[in-house]
């Protein structure tokens, strides 16, 4: 199967313009200039189904259709701060396939009526931005970026713009807050940025995998591209596929894949031959899902995953055996979201604070069962109280690991009733006690 | 001072935004800082405020927010390890500890010899090729990432790219 994403696995060199344009590079957004109307551009997305790559599956055409009518300058911002823990596909992406990304964002400035994108990476991604730079200058170069694009009167400018590392810069009006100068934090909604986004004006914010979609879909049409997939899920995916498996990778799958296949046969299975205790398929934020037959055979689809209760995300898959505790993951995922809260709203501010707080104790062994239902307690407060998707995202897996494995949490507490003074003496038995569970995620790579 | 040394980049960079959006340059301009002083110390506040036109304490909220920018002295490579979730079912923190053990430090600390500071760092989206650090210096970031799934770093093979680094 020729991958139409990672294109690079089948072409190894078409991360340089010669070869990227041996294979019909830059057609389409020649075709899209010369041929079609921004509106038609529009329309042929529209048609292919495309679906939002960087978690919320939004409808791609539809978006770039909202942009509000006869308001000029309008903005294309690429969403590349990908920082989610298990989602490494937007770097893969830029590191060995640039052209077409560029492609599709530039496809995507002349639908929106827009003569600038920003593209921003995060800070980490310093030499893949360095490189990207170095791709933009080769596009210029050859005419592909400037004024005049293929003699019209279409002219377009693409840079990019370092983030300083921010996961909340990944939510789209805190990516354009940061871009205006300003702290990465969320604005209030509505106004959207297809009315109101990057320095007041209309404005289309699309992660990176989404526009590299889109050259298939205007050279091979939507049709062609709604062969993969499923019907309301059409096209492929790349899959980051992380934790206890064998072969550990992206992967660039039809959507509507089942979890087996991806685990076993692209991912070769557990190490160790051990089972799959549970797994997260958005990423940190995800809904931990016990696994079972059932989930196995899911297919992964956003319809599919969220009748299972989950979300599919931007499909960061994170595979736990069965020798990992449920109570240590809550306390990694919590500690993330914790140090990656903004701090504009207090339920987030406040309650990643208290979580961790628990899980520290719960997970050193102090903790008493009430603990636990502590941890539910403050959970469920932050729950659909928060200004943006982080604070929920910080609260999701823990309260579907209470849900499903609360034998792991409970396993760290000590039963006794009244707290004993912290004497030292006194603490290292419960910590001995506590010390099998907490070593349990060690072996799969240790 | 940046705006000499830098002029032509500076100028490059300010040319990105429009005119009235100076203080969208705050945070090239504050990479630049960060890599040319290692920290960015309040004169520095009010040199990068000067050129993107805003106040000392405003691109001190900016330093505050960021986890790259540093408002306080390290050594002279930051040795940022990730912990986070996939890595550490790789075995990032065993990783990340004997590490520091071979360096003689503890996490946030600097070596005898004022050439490292092993820091932990959210994670860098290298889960498939955990353990994984990066080094944050003079020249920008840069990470180091096991070859393949089937060959993960090894702390020997992290303590020779630092000695390269040092050498160099």
């Amino acid at each position: 199967m020729d991958h139409i994403l990672l294109r690079h696995r089948d072409i190894p060199d078409i991360h340089q313009l010669d070869v990227y344009l041996r294979h019909g590079g830059f057609e389409a957004f020649r075709k899209a200039v010369t041929t079609l109307t921004p509106a038609q551009v529009i329309d042929e997305v529209k048609a292919s189904g495309l679906r939002g790559r960087g978690g919320a599956g939004f409808p791609t055409g539809l978006k770039w259709s909202f942009l509000t009518k006869g308001v000029y300058p309008r903005y294309v911002v690429v969403n590349t701060d990908e920082s989610e823990p298990g989602t490494f596909k937007d770097r893969e992406i830029i590191e060995r396939n640039p052209f077409q990304f560029i492609e599709g964002a530039l496809i995507c400035a002349y639908a929106a009526e827009a003569n600038t994108v920003y593209n921003y990476i995060r800070g980490e991604y310093w030499d893949a931005a360095a490189w990207l730079d170095e791709c933009l200058a080769a596009a210029r170069a050859r005419g592909f970026i400037g004024p005049n694009v293929f003699g019209s009167a279409y002219s377009v400018e693409f840079h990019n713009h370092l983030g300083a590392g921010a996961y909340i810069c990944g939510e789209e009006s805190a990516l354009l807050e940061s871009i205006e100068g300003k702290l990465g934090q969320p604005r209030l909604k509505p106004p959207f940025p297809a009315d109101k986004g990057l320095y007041g004006k209309p404005t289309v914010v699309n992660n990176t995998e989404t526009l590299t979609n889109v050259p298939y879909i205007l050279q091979h049409g939507a049709a062609a591209y709604k062969q993969f997939g499923t019907e309301k899920s059409p096209g492929r995916k790349v899959f980051s596929l992380s934790g206890n498996v064998n072969r550990p990778g992206n992967y660039e799958l039809p959507l509507g894949v089942t979890l087996r296949e991806l685990i076993y046969t692209h991912g070769g299975g557990v190490p160790g031959d051990k089972k799959v205790k549970a797994v997260m398929l958005a990423g940190a934020s995800s809904s931990v899902l016990a696994v079972t037959d059932d989930i196995l055979d899911t297919a992964l689809d956003y319809e599919a995953v969220a009748a299972k209760g989950a979300m599919l995300g931007s499909a960061s898959v994170i595979v736990l055996d069965e020798s990992v505790d449920l109570a240590w993951v809550a306390l990694k995922t919590t500690r993330f979201f914790k140090h990656e809260s903004c701090g504009k709203c207090t339920p987030c501010r406040e309650g990643t604070y208290w979580m961790l707080n628990i899980l520290e104790r719960v997970n050193r062994g102090e903790a008493v069962k009430a603990d636990v239902d502590l941890l539910h307690n403050v959970a469920s407060q932050i729950q659909n109280k928060c200004l943006c998707p982080l604070g929920e995202f910080s609260v999701t897996p823990v309260l579907s690991s209470l849900k499903a494995f609360r034998a792991d949490f409970d396993a760290h507490a000590k039963d006794a009733a009244p707290k004993p003074a912290p004497k030292p003496a006194a603490a290292k038995p419960a910590a001995a006690k506590s010390a099998p569970a907490k070593a349990a995620p060690a072996p799969a790579g240790d | 001072m940046l705006a000499e040394k830098y002029a032509d980049e500076i100028q490059k960079i300010l040319s990105r935004y429009p005119p009235e959006w100076k203080r969208s340059a705050v945070m090239p301009l504050l990479h630049l800082a960060q890599r040319e002083y290692g920290q960015v110390t309040p004169p520095v506040l009010a040199e990068v405020g000067a050129l993107c036109g805003l106040e000392p304490t405003q691109v001190a909220g900016v330093v505050g927010f960021y986890s790259l920018y540093h408002d306080h002295p390290a050594g002279r490579r930051r040795v940022q390890i990730c912990t986070d979730l996939p890595c550490a079912l790789r075995g990032a923190e065993r990783f990340g500890q004997e590490l520091c053990q071979k360096l003689g430090v503890g996490w946030d600390e600097t070596t005898a010899d004022g050439e490292f500071t092993v820091e932990h760092v959210m994670c860098v989206g290298a889960c498939d090729k955990a353990p994984v650090f990066q080094i944050q210096d003079e020249t920008g970031i840069h990470f180091h990432e096991s070859p393949a799934p089937d060959q993960p770093l090894t702390v020997e093979q992290a303590l020779e790219s630092l000695n390269r680094l040092k050498a160099q």
